[in-house]
């Protein structure tokens, strides 16, 4: 049968994917430290056990700050560097915009211990501070890029014509522009946050002693009795991711449909 | 609305400037040297192939554009420190602009936002200019969900609910079908004439702009090669370049005799005429020119029809016949001309339009020919 193939591939393919997160809820709930079939039970203690861990709340409380705070950071810089490109002519603009995409490209840990070197020499102390700054950093490209797609498929004539109908630029900007790219803003809100959340290299580096939530996870498989908790952690963001995705999808949708666009693509 | 002026004064006085308006990015020239004078109170457009400046010029005068040169005043006051949201004018863009996050309503009143009246007087203007584009009832529509016809109207009304001197309109008819468009060519001409608006269109429609202006100026390569009334326009081009670009004229190579209030012509299968002084829109000068018609005003003779009183009869045989329903378009080879001349023709019941290959004879009258006397190529 034609495509019998395709089909297998496909299949294959998703339980390679996603079989490694499935595990995560059934060992979160297994009465057992050990992670390996058979099961031995049902428990809910690992979830108990995540609100006592004080360091790892601690942990994931850095992360939310840092994470929170580089996705409004990176998309108000993505926001003036797409509004930048897709409305001025300025002098070496070719340029300028593949030096800011670079990060996009360079290997985290160069940069890393780049930022790490320069933080030394500055004097700088490492905290949650430094990491937002890293973060900020390797999001921006990707933020930037979003925005840019954004941006371009506004028509430059509902501006004009706002101005025309005598509003300022910056009202403009407000009742006109905003509105519309409002959907990409949240995308890239939601990317920036992601990356920002599960970024390990960076954080390592520049979190002193301030961990973020995937610093902490890292260390804390040293301890196997551990592992469960990490397990039960696991499965709260995995369920968090997707009911944020869901919000922005909606979010996406509802914005197309009010701007009377159609649906190319997107998430799900 | 204000109680308008007598139209002969009003068309007298000019509303918009211009003064050796130029524009130019880099070395490019976009427009050159433009000088002219809109008057108050009529349409006019500016025509041309794209590319001409007639939408830089149309930018430019809204304040979307600074003028690299010149000077540009409007009802008197140089716009030169005015920005685009602080002049009298306002603009029907091409691709009509509608903000498509609000209602039709929301869309319409935009421009009231900053006026300082009441919330029932601005719902009330919102309404009387929807009925006046012929949108009554469409207020609470999502503006995404309008058709192309309706999407103009409301950037029609969203324009002209200012009561702006001037209403800018960038080709705005060219995004809809034949049908909408005829129709809203007939619409903007009325709703021009109730208003009083000053109306400056961009087209490079000939026949759009030839319906609808008082006046056109005709552009190429940022300069106006001439400004007249359609009619003037049509029957009197300035150039071989304008009378091609307005409609079909045909050319046929002739010899200048002598100037003079009559010129005196040698025409290749006309032969020797007299024409008036009036019908050379340049300098006349003796020697190599050529001579054009438009053609309806050349008339295919058949067997047995009388010569005409008026005008002459000249030799030619039919090359191509098209047929057209209520007119038929001949090619006629006239003698001695190599290129075959293009005739149309009202059809009339009982003259069946005449086969390929027929000899025939073509009427015409010395004071249809307009003669240019500008150098070859």
């Amino acid at each position: 049968m034609r495509g019998r193939g395709f089909q297998i591939y496909a299949i294959c393919y998703l339980i390679f994917l996603y079989a490694p997160i499935a595990l995560l809820p059934i060992f979160a709930f297994n009465n057992s430290t050990v992670i390996s079939f058979p099961l031995s039970g049902f428990t809910t203690q690992w979830f108990s056990q995540l609100w006592t861990d004080t360091s790892l709340l601690l942990a994931v409380k850095h992360s939310l700050i840092v994470a929170v705070s580089v996705s409004i950071l990176a998309t108000c810089f993505g926001v003036f560097a797409a509004r930048a490109t897709t409305r001025y002519a300025f002098p070496m603009k070719q340029g300028l915009m593949g030096m800011i995409m670079l990060p996009l490209v360079l290997p985290d840990i160069i940069i890393a211990v780049s930022l790490l070197v320069v933080l030394m020499q500055m004097g700088a102390s490492l905290s949650i501070l430094t990491v937002i700054l890293g973060h900020t950093l390797i999001a921006t490209p990707f933020t930037i890029a979003i925005l840019n797609s954004a941006f371009q498929s506004l028509d430059k004539s509902l501006e004009e014509a706002a101005i025309d109908l005598g509003e300022t630029p910056a009202s403009t900007f407000r009742l006109i522009i905003l509105p519309l790219v409002m959907p990409g803003i949240i995308s890239s809100l939601l990317i920036a946050f992601s990356i920002s959340l599960d970024e390990y290299i960076i954080a390592a580096f520049l979190s002193g002693t301030e961990a973020t939530l995937p610093v902490y996870i890292f260390a804390q498989f040293r301890f196997p009795n551990k592992v469960p908790v990490i397990m039960a952690l696991g499965t709260i963001l995995v369920c968090l991711s997707i009911a944020l995705l869901t919000i922005a999808e909606y979010f996406r949708r509802r914005g197309i449909a009010k701007a009377g666009g159609k649906d190319t693509g997107g998430f799900l | 609305m204000t109680s308008s002026p007598a139209p002969a004064a009003r068309l007298a006085r000019p509303l918009i400037e211009l003064r050796e308006v130029e524009k130019y990015y880099g070395d490019y020239y976009a427009l050159r040297k433009i000088t002219t004078d809109i008057r108050e109170g009529e349409f006019f457009s500016l025509l041309g192939p794209s590319g001409c400046g007639k939408t830089t010029l149309l930018r430019c005068i809204a304040g979307f554009e600074d003028i690299s040169g010149g000077h540009l005043a409007i009802d008197g006051k140089d716009m030169e420190d005015v920005p685009a949201n602080k002049r009298p004018t306002n603009m029907v863009f091409q691709s009509y602009a509608i903000f498509p996050h609000l209602t039709v309503e929301e869309n319409v009143g935009f421009g009231l936002r900053r006026d300082p009246s009441s919330k029932e007087d601005k719902a009330r203007r919102v309404a009387e200019a929807l009925e006046m584009v012929g949108l009554k009832g469409f207020g609470k529509r999502a503006a995404h969900a309008l058709s192309g016809g309706q999407r103009q109207r409301v950037a029609l009304a969203r324009a002209l609910i200012l009561k702006p001197r001037v209403l800018l309109l960038d080709e705005p008819l060219s995004a809809l079908d034949k049908k909408m468009r005829e129709q809203m060519q007939s619409e903007l001409r009325k709703l021009q004439r109730q208003v009083g608006i000053t109306f400056i269109l961009v087209t490079h429609d000939q026949e759009e702009a030839l319906i609808m202006s008082d006046r056109i100026a005709v552009m190429f390569e940022g300069e106006i090669a001439q400004l007249d009334s359609p009619e003037r326009l049509y029957r009197r081009p300035i150039s071989r370049k304008v009378a091609e670009f307005i409609g079909i004229m045909n050319f046929l190579p002739a010899q200048v005799l002598s100037t003079g209030p009559q010129i005196a012509l040698d025409v290749a299968g006309l032969g020797q005429i007299g024409i008036d002084a009036e019908q050379c829109p340049g300098t006349p000068r003796t020697g190599e020119a050529s001579v054009g018609f438009r053609p309806e005003t050349m008339t295919v003779l058949y067997d047995g029809d009388p010569e005409p009183t008026r005008g002459k009869v000249a030799q030619g045989t039919v090359e191509e016949v098209v047929y057209f329903g209520d007119m038929s378009y001949y090619e006629v080879r006239l003698e001695g001309v190599e290129k075959p001349v293009q005739i149309s023709m009202r059809n009339v019941v009982g003259r069946p339009v005449l086969p390929r290959g027929s000899r025939t004879r073509i009427a015409w009258e010395a004071g249809a020919l307009v003669l240019f006397c500008e150098p070859k190529g």
